[in-house]
């Protein structure tokens, strides 16, 4: 080839000429100058000495794709999972994807800032790209908030991930989620959402194994797919009553991922990520007669045993109805996988795919004609990028941009197979599938880290990249949202009427826990109200005067109510 | 002129009138004795002396089943002010000449005791019949084996359950998912209340913080996705457990979408909207009269969208929703003013048993959504379906109840406070001109409508048990478990015999609440032998199934005893 580098070199200065820069909005014939592991501006440096030249001969350039769920550290049960950073980022540096977003799994329990450190640590070390952190929230008290508070406001995290799931361990109940969105919110955070229902699981887990299913398709079985679609619909409830940005990880269904289509035509601030396998394979497998196998695709929400899904998926994500893509690469080894070998409700959950996912995403959408070169850019990295305010730092070719740039051939077809993976583990779920597309050339933080089938990944390179707080592409609408949402209270006279004496410990009684704790409360200004208009909608009642009713209009305020103003 | 003794004849005749089913509408003459439908056709041989009633071509309609009513309910140590009398007189001046009302037992306390009261209640005062939903306010073994005593020995085949008042009434999902499996096995049917109640108390807290506590806070703490959100996971349920389940009280659009979306992928649900949702609109809460606003009170709340009635009544028509309750659950302004400083106080429940019928018939039918059969089937055909007493209430036919309703297509009321039946001050209809009317009502066969007088009498209403396995909804659930146990079926495949590696139960990782007390390792054994037996071909000796679809010949034993008023 055309080109030479020093991978070592951080000051490096390289030029990529002739190539077509793809950003998620426009593609343009450009050369792309790098220094100092950034884009920068090319003419004023063209002419110094020592410029290694790469030629792309009319290719794609790209944005290096950002994978927004790996689990590279997940322990089960006291064991690790086979891919840690060093081999996890390398199949991801090999796939084309320069970024990972890692998720800190916090045992239930444990510190959550205790274990965002043991993993920064850890990432430090090993990682050879960039990644941020996701922290998962596995139980809800004050503690906890504390910790998120300091993670937002000093670690640079602003994603944290809920769990409808895991009864008993990591499940919250929709009290317990109504208050951890309403404080993210207020740190301007992104609410990740695991949407399945746990309790329902749970039966249906006894159950299962009650008639004697054990094996792998135990795990589908008792996680339909109606499960996730429930857990769904009711984690955008509450994001629409909190009006709080609510992300989906791993959207693995039909359902599931038209219960988002839905939700964002009626407005809401929804985002859906579905994953490499779901996008890839579907849940026939978990009926193999080969238990390892089988077991290798078991991941939490299920892999939908409907052929049709990966399609539709693909679909959604190409008119915009989801939005990213991750990879959720969580991979053990068969014999970890075999822990659960007599119930398959103790299979450790996880798939591969961080290595496979932008192949992928080309080879089902882009070369399927339902998805063109910039939304394959937007859903393998820029979407990413902007939700999770990295952006136009990641996600975007541009001056200023860091640079991780990928050529990207679009014609190159490959047989996946675990023989010529990154990945550590013995299975890999798409084994034998043919893809189209891939990187031809990777640049990771602007060097050379893949070139032409050989990686050149420098252990413990990558950065941590912090993360503002309130993202524009989830907060800007929620912020004016909370102006228009301003719901006011009617100002009326104080009933003056007979009241029926109630019993002081009520026996029937329509209970409200929060009745007890309010205050007589002060209202609101009388200054206006905002459904006079309706009155003359309604019509007005035949016996709205007549003053044998008790509640007839008090024209001026009882004295002593201007008084009652502060809630204490 | 009809003398008193007309009034209390056994025998009555309808001639001239154009009969309405639920399936098609065709002219004949009734003729009716000891309370059943004895005759139908042209040129009847009827004995001398017999009450005619001339119909001049007016349509004949089975009598309204109202599936839903609160009569007499304890609250607070105070009562609703319509009682089993006055609610149902309110219901026959409506044309509707049956009820079914809710016995709602304290939680903690005995259903079997709550429904003996509620019995001995309506009993007592009823002037139609009716039949009872009891609702199940707790879950324990007890209350398993009460709600089996009450499926085998009281006629009851439907329970309504709770997702809302939290800390009360409120089930968890592992609770609705074990009654409603247990319902499915006896042949019942689980009734909803959807709303989210954990989030509605959370809006509560919020919104009395905001200083918002007259009745507008009521709806504003329970906003109608609260309501979608819970049918949608009731339907998860329920389809999960395979039981077929009634969602009480559809007030929303949104809550009406999700229904008729499970019923186009093939879930058995049933969809009541109620006289208030089909009528009126959220929009009066705001109100600055108290007591008006407080007179809409009720759960879930009427939806502030003023274009709901209209998309209610459509899909009624359309048959995504299937029948039609009043909810009518009445207090007195005082009553209400409980909560006059508080809205979460505020009673909860609003009128709607004396203009059911007229509202549908004017909302849907003259506005071309609904024809008359649809009608029919909404205001009482399907009711009587799901509470397995059809064909012998919600048709005209040959041994049919003589419940049936003369309805005049062309007269036009207005509804008013002053003029109802309901013992309560205002009205959520109030001012409304509606078309469409009773003009003679023939309840157990003698007349209680007629030239707009009534004439009930408190305490003739018979309890109407309802029997288990009703074939409108269980003749589907029967197949899908049969098609179900297919799917769950084991992969015979050898022993993994390969590494395992060293694990740890006690640290974290993925959990499964399960693992610990699982029973594994004995692929052979089947638990749940039982369940299958379940899906099979109902064996006959096991299930004492009482086929619904069947007509009653000869009416059952006994019945003739109960002929006279007196």
């Amino acid at each position: 080839s055309a080109y030479s580098h020093s991978g070592l070199d951080s000051s490096e200065r390289l030029l990529i000429k002739g190539g077509r820069v793809v950003n998620d909005d426009q593609s343009l014939y450009a050369d792309v100058y790098i220094e100092d592991g950034l884009i920068k501006w090319g003419r004023i440096w063209l002419y110094r000495g020592g410029i290694k030249v790469i030629e792309a001969n009319g290719r794609m350039v790209i944005p290096g794709g950002i994978d927004v769920n790996t689990c590279l550290m997940k322990h089960y049960l006291g064991t690790q999972p086979a891919d840690d950073f060093l081999q996890g980022t390398k199949a991801a540096l090999a796939g084309g994807t320069t970024m990972i977003i890692d998720h800190v799994t916090p045992a239930p329990g444990e510190s959550l800032l205790e274990a965002f450190e043991c993993w920064q640590e850890a990432a430090d070390k090993k990682a050879c790209c960039d990644y941020s952190l996701h922290v998962d929230i596995p139980q809800w008290n004050e503690i906890v908030k504390d910790e998120l508070e300091l993670l937002v406001q000093e670690k640079g995290i602003n994603s944290f991930q809920v769990y409808m799931a895991y009864k008993d361990t990591y499940q919250m109940s929709d009290s317990q989620l109504y208050e951890a969105f309403s404080f993210l919110k207020q740190l301007g955070a992104v609410v990740l959402v695991h949407a399945e229902n746990g309790d329902l699981i749970a039966q249906e887990q006894r159950k299962i194994l009650g008639m004697g299913i054990t094996g792998p398709e135990g795990h589908p079985l008792s996680r339909p797919e109606e499960l996730e679609a429930e857990a769904v619909f009711r984690a955008i409830t509450l994001g629409n009553r909190v009006n709080c940005p609510v992300y989906i990880t791993k959207v693995m269904s039909k359902s599931a991922a038209d219960t988002i289509a839905q939700a964002r035509r009626k407005g809401s601030v929804v985002f859906g990520e579905p994953i490499t396998a779901s996008l890839v394979t579907d849940g026939s497998h978990y009926w193999s007669r080969n238990w390892a196998k089988a077991a290798a695709y078991v991941t939490s929400p299920p892999l939908s045993p409907d052929p049709t899904t990966p399609d539709h998926l693909n679909t959604l994500l190409a008119c915009g109805d989801l939005q990213v893509v991750g990879s959720a690469h969580c991979a053990y080894s068969t014999s970890q996988k075999a822990i659960g070998k007599d119930d398959f409700t103790l299979i450790p959950e996880g798939t591969n795919g961080v290595e496979e996912r932008m192949g992928f995403v080309w080879d089902k959408a882009v070369a399927m004609g339902k998805m063109d070169e910039n939304q394959f850019v937007a859903v393998t990295s820029t979407n990413a990028a902007k939700i999770f305010n990295l952006y136009p730092r990641k996600g975007r070719i541009a001056v200023g941009s860091d640079a991780d740039i990928v050529i990207w051939d679009p014609y190159s077809v490959k047989t996946i197979t675990a023989k010529l993976q990154q990945s550590a583990s013995e299975y890999n779920i798409f084994e034998g599938l043919e893809c189209r597309g891939g990187p031809v050339l990777v640049l990771s933080q602007g060097r050379v880290v893949y070139e032409e089938g050989k990686l050149q990944a420098q252990q413990g390179t990558g950065r941590f990249i912090p993360r503002k707080h309130f993202p524009d592409y989830a907060y800007q609408r929620v912020k004016f949202r909370n102006q228009v949402k301003k719901q006011q209270g009617v100002t009326r006279g104080l009933y003056d009427g007979p009241v029926y004496d109630v019993v002081p410990t009520p026996k029937y009684i329509t209970p409200a826990p929060s009745a007890k704790t309010s205050p007589i409360s002060h209202q609101p200004p009388p200054i206006r109200n905002l459904h006079q208009s309706n009155f003359s909608l309604s019509g007005a009642q035949l016996d709205d005067n007549i003053p044998r009713r008790s509640g007839h209009r008090i024209v001026a305020p009882p004295g002593g109510r201007s008084n009652i103003t502060s809630l204490g | 002129m009809p003398g008193p003794g007309y009034l209390n004849s056994d025998r009555l005749l309808i001639k001239g009138g154009r009969i309405v089913n639920d399936d098609q509408s065709f002219h004949a003459d009734i003729y009716m004795e000891d309370g059943l439908i004895k005759q139908i056709g042209d040129n009847l041989i009827v004995p001398g002396g017999v009450k005619t009633i001339e119909a001049n071509g007016k349509m004949v309609i089975p009598g309204g089943i109202d599936i839903h009513t609160h009569f007499q309910m304890p609250y607070r140590g105070t009562t609703t002010v319509d009682d089993f009398a006055q609610g149902s007189k309110a219901a026959l001046a409506g044309g509707t000449t049956m009820i079914v009302d809710h016995v709602i037992p304290d939680p903690g306390c005995s259903l079997m005791a709550a429904y003996d009261q509620w019995r001995q209640w309506a009993d007592e005062k009823s002037c139609c019949d009716y039949s009872l939903h009891v609702d199940i306010t707790h879950w324990n073994d007890s209350v398993k084996q009460e709600v089996e005593n009450l499926i085998k020995e009281k006629g009851v085949n439907s329970f309504q359950v709770y997702m809302a008042y939290k800390d009360y009434y409120q089930m968890s999902n592992s609770e609705l998912y074990d009654i409603f499996t247990f319902l499915a096995e006896r042949g019942g049917i689980a009734e909803v209340h959807a709303e989210n109640g954990e989030i509605i108390a959370e809006e509560q807290t919020r919104m009395l913080q905001m200083g918002i506590t007259g009745p507008e806070g009521h709806v504003l703490s329970r906003p109608e996705e609260l309501e979608a959100e819970a049918v949608f996971r009731a339907i998860t349920i329920a389809s999960q457990t395979n039981c077929p389940l009634y969602v009480t009280r559809v007030m929303s659009k949104s809550a009406a979408d999700i229904i008729s979306q499970a019923r186009k992928k093939g879930h058995v649900v049933f969809g009541e909207p109620i006289t208030a949702s089909l009528g009126t609109d959220g929009t009066h809460y705001w109100s600055k009269n108290w007591a008006k606003a407080a007179s809409f009170v009720t759960s879930p709340p009427l939806s502030p969208d003023p274009t709901t009635p209209d998309y209610l009544n459509t899909l009624l028509s359309s048959g995504d929703l299937s029948v039609t309750g009043s909810a009518h659950c009445t207090f007195s302004v005082a009553q209400k003013a409980i909560g006059k400083d508080d809205f979460t106080q505020i009673p909860e429940g609003v009128n709607g048993v004396e203009e059911r019928m007229t509202l549908i018939w004017d909302k849907a039918v003259t506005t071309g959504k609904m024809d008359e059969n649809m009608f029919v089937a909404v205001t009482s055909t399907n009711a009587a379906k799901i509470l397995n007493l059809y064909p012998r209430k919600g048709r005209i036919a040959v041994g049919s109840d003589a419940d049936l309703v003369i309805w005049d297509t062309d007269s036009i009321r207005t509804i008013t406070a002053k003029t109802h039946n309901s013992a309560t001050e205002y009205n959520v209809f109030e001012g409304m001109e509606l078309r469409g009317a009773p003009q003679v009502v023939i309840c157990q066969g003698k007349i209680v409508l007629e030239d707009g007088n009534l004439h009930v009498t408190s305490g003739v209403g018979r309890f109407i048990p309802c029997s288990p396995f009703p074939d409108f909804a269980y003749k589907r659930i029967k197949r899908n478990n049969i098609v179900n146990l297919a799917v769950l079926r084991a992969v015979p495949r050898g022993m993994y015999d390969g590494p395992v590696s060293e694990f740890s139960m006690s640290r974290g990782g993925t959990p499964s609440a399960s693992a610990r007390n699982s029973p594994t390792k004995q692929p052979v054994r089947n638990l749940h032998q039982s369940a299958f037996s379940l899906a099979g071909p109902p064996t006959p000796d096991d299930i004492p199934i009482r086929p619904a679809g069947r007509r009653i010949v000869v009416p059952p034993g006994g019945r003739s005893n109960i002929t006279t008023l007196s």
